[in-house]
């Protein structure tokens, strides 16, 4: 059994991430938004199997409630998490974002103000503790800025930053940080988008996540076949690339 | 041909309706054939995201849960707590809002009656915001018409099931062979009380005396627990569509034999783990793909008991004479225990269910000709497998759609709908068959 806590809980991704842990009969710590669809997400891990699993009803964009939680965090879970899952993030709409600076503030907010904000805290609790892994949900739009998507990238380029600095701070720490990288999922985020052969569904992005807590993996693509297709994104010169429209 | 767009529904709390302004169906795991799960030129609203449990007694085995939840992902959860599901059809990969909406029927029909039959509550959501706890005792009318209903009555958001208990995943089997139809209803007749699973297999190319012949299938749930480590079988998967041509007379005919030489020297009893019993088509990925790019037609009919032995007979000999064989020809009778849907399709009588290969007139003739058969000796269609049936046909075998139709939301239709009571056309470009089997987020 493990300690498990997961920073937006009734995302797609990190619920299916969540179930995955429950039939393993890991412990849950559940925050999210939505009173009714975290009580949702939480009686059915309870029914699949977590033998503990409690929720947490914040906006973490509020960082005032930070410390709160996680103080509740480790009361409910019996001591400091062992896996962290940070798992919340905003899209945004390009065609809104193109105009609106307070709706890009808000999505930089959501996407890396606050992560920061609150792994900053995660990460002298683990340090402190000696052991735990932090699995922070970027993005393959963090690895280059698209004219379709340039603050959503900006951020999650920003998030994947960051966690590659914290994974070289906590290491020595003995806290394992993993960055995952997926493409595109089939989530609600998505459902706006025409579905494609490229699209995952989020179980198998759950299971790819875990096993590469598992294995103790720094940065993971998820399906594998981005890490293909983001080596070659990156070396398109921008000379070219700021030609392609997408 | 139009498609349908589709919408992902992911929570059960959220209005299903907010913004719709088409005709809206929903839909589950796709498991219906024809078009009574389609809506070309509306909207689907797609369950597979409301797949999560609510509730769970280990003690009374009363299972609350979303209503795109699969059978199979029931049966995972509840089979290890020694809990199964009262009424499987022949595929796990149906979700509980698709089960409910068709009242579907299993091998335990005799004796459990369909699906609806043990489904103590559901939410059902209508498009004009409502929404609604039906049951037996409160708001009848409603659950009446949304068992059996085929989506037609709003969104059934969660049901609360009642299952039975198993000692473990285990059936004890037993195969009989039947020479022909007289013995297929004598076994039957004998077997029915004795056992809780029934259903025969038909050898649909038998010609003359021996219409009917095939292997009977009984069997009840074992007492074995289960063994550690033991899961059901591995899978096969069928690769590609095969060509059409590789599927005449000549192969049927030798896959028949086939099936027929190997499951008779299986005859006898043996313990079976209850995915072979109940699911063996589950067994081979994507199925569906023997019969080739332009899919299968299904037909199933339901016979009232005196006249099923001649209506059977002048069916399978058409079949034989036709020389249209199918893979699958199974017979059953149904029992006497009430439907609780306005329009369930079981009834007391003889169930006979048949997949053809799609080869454009020449098959839809021959269907035709059995609904014409059928009909006359008083039979009822299963509009869960249909492209076929008429108005009148439809009309025929619901003796209570006057009373259904009070309950119909105007903001849901399909194309099975439009067909049998708008007179739109049958259109045979219908992808038929149900679709590959996937996970959460598949769409159509
Ligand atoms: C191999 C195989 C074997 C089968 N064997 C049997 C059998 O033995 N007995 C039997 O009775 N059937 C059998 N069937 C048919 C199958 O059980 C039914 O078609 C079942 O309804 C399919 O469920 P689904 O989730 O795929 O629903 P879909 O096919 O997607 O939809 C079926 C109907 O349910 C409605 N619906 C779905 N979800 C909801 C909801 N949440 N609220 C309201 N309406 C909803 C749809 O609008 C549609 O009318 C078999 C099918 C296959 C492929």
């Amino acid at each position: 059994m493990r300690r498990v806590l997961v920073l937006g809980a009734t995302s797609a991704i990190a619920e299916a991430t969540a179930r995955v842990h429950a039939e393993r009969g890991d412990a849950l710590f559940l925050v999210a938004r939505s009173p009714a669809r975290l009580a949702a997400v939480a009686d059915d891990l309870a029914l699949r199997g977590a033998p503990k699993v409690e929720g947490f009803v914040a906006d973490l964009n509020d960082l005032s409630h930070h410390r709160e939680l996680l103080d509740a965090a480790e009361a409910a879970l019996g001591g400091p998490p062992e896996v962290v899952l940070l798992a919340y993030g905003a899209l945004g709409s390009p065609v809104v974002l193109d105009r609106d600076p307070y709706a890009a503030v808000e999505v930089l907010n959501t996407n890396l103000v606050s992560p920061v904000a609150l792994l900053t805290l995660v990460a002298e609790r683990l340090a402190r503790a000696g052991r735990g892994t932090i699995v922070g949900i970027s993005s393959v739009a963090g690895d280059r800025g698209r004219s379709g998507n340039a603050v959503y990238g900006a951020s999650k380029a920003g998030l994947t930053a960051f966690l590659s600095g914290l994974r070289a701070r906590l290491w020595r720490a003995g806290v394992h940080v993993l960055t995952v990288k997926p493409g595109f999922v089939d989530t609600p985020m998505t459902a706006h988008l025409a579905k494609g052969p490229l699209f995952a569904p989020p179980g198998a992005v759950a299971q790819g996540i875990v096993r590469a807590v598992d294995r103790k993996a720094d940065e993971v693509y998820l399906p594998w076949f981005w890490r293909l297709v983001m080596f070659a994104v990156r070396h398109i010169p921008e000379r070219i690339f700021k030609q392609l429209r997408f | 041909m139009a498609q349908a767009e589709v919408r992902d529904l992911h929570w059960r709390a959220e209005d299903p309706f907010a913004g719709v302004n088409q005709r809206a169906l929903a839909y589950g795991l796709g498991r219906s054939y024809g078009d009574s799960c389609l809506n070309d030129g509306g909207l689907l609203l797609s369950t597979r995201g409301l797949d999560r449990f609510v509730a769970f007694d280990p003690a009374t085995g009363v299972l609350r849960c979303e209503a795109g939840v699969s059978l199979a992902e029931i049966i995972d959860l509840t089979l290890p707590q020694g809990w199964f599901p009262r009424v499987v059809p022949g595929t796990k990969h149906v979700t509980v809002g698709g089960a409910i909406a068709n009242d579907i029927h299993g091998k335990n029909h005799h004796r459990a009656g369909t699906f609806g039959a043990h489904v103590r509550a559901l939410e059902l959501c209508r498009s004009d915001g409502s929404r609604r706890v039906c049951s037996r005792e409160d708001s009848p009318e409603l659950f009446a018409a949304t068992v059996g209903g085929l989506g037609l009555t709003g969104v059934v958001t969660w049901a609360e099931l009642q299952l039975r208990k198993v000692a473990g995943p285990y059936i004890a089997a037993e195969t009989v062979e039947v020479p022909d139809l007289d013995h297929f209803f004598q076994v039957s007749a004998e077997s029915d009380a004795r056992f809780e699973y029934t259903v025969a297999w038909v050898d649909v190319l038998a010609r003359g005396r021996h219409i009917g012949r095939g292997l009977f299938y009984r069997g009840n749930h074992a007492e074995t627990p289960a063994r550690p480590g033991e899961a059901g079988r591995g899978r096969l998967s069928v690769p590609f569509d095969l060509p059409s041509a590789t599927l005449n007379r000549l192969t049927v005919s030798a896959f028949n034999f086939a099936y027929y030489r190997k499951n008779r020297r299986q005859r006898g009893e043996r313990e079976q783990h209850l995915d072979g019993f109940f699911f063996p088509l589950d067994g081979v990925g994507r199925w569906n793909r023997i019969y080739g790019k332009r899919g299968l037609l299904q037909f199933q009919c339901a016979v009232p008991t005196a006249a099923a032995p001649e209506v059977i007979r002048e069916l399978l000999g058409r079949i034989a004479a036709a020389g249209q064989g199918s893979f699958l020809a199974v017979l059953k009778t149904f029992g006497e225990v009430p439907s609780p849907g306005l329009l369930s399709f079981p009834r007391k009588g003889v169930t006979l269910a048949l997949d053809f290969a799609n080869r454009g007139p020449k098959t839809l003739e021959l269907v035709r000709q059995l609904y014409a058969v059928a009909r006359q000796g008083g039979g009822a269609f299963y509009p869960a497998k249909d492209a076929v049936m008429s108005p009148e046909d439809f009309a025929a075998s619901y003796p209570r759609l006057a009373e259904f139709e009070r309950h119909l939301d105007p903001a849901c239709s399909s194309g099975f709908w439009r067909r049998v009571r708008e007179g739109h056309p049958y259109q045979p470009s219908l992808p038929l068959g149900p679709p590959a089997a996937g996970g959460k987020g598949v769409t159509p």
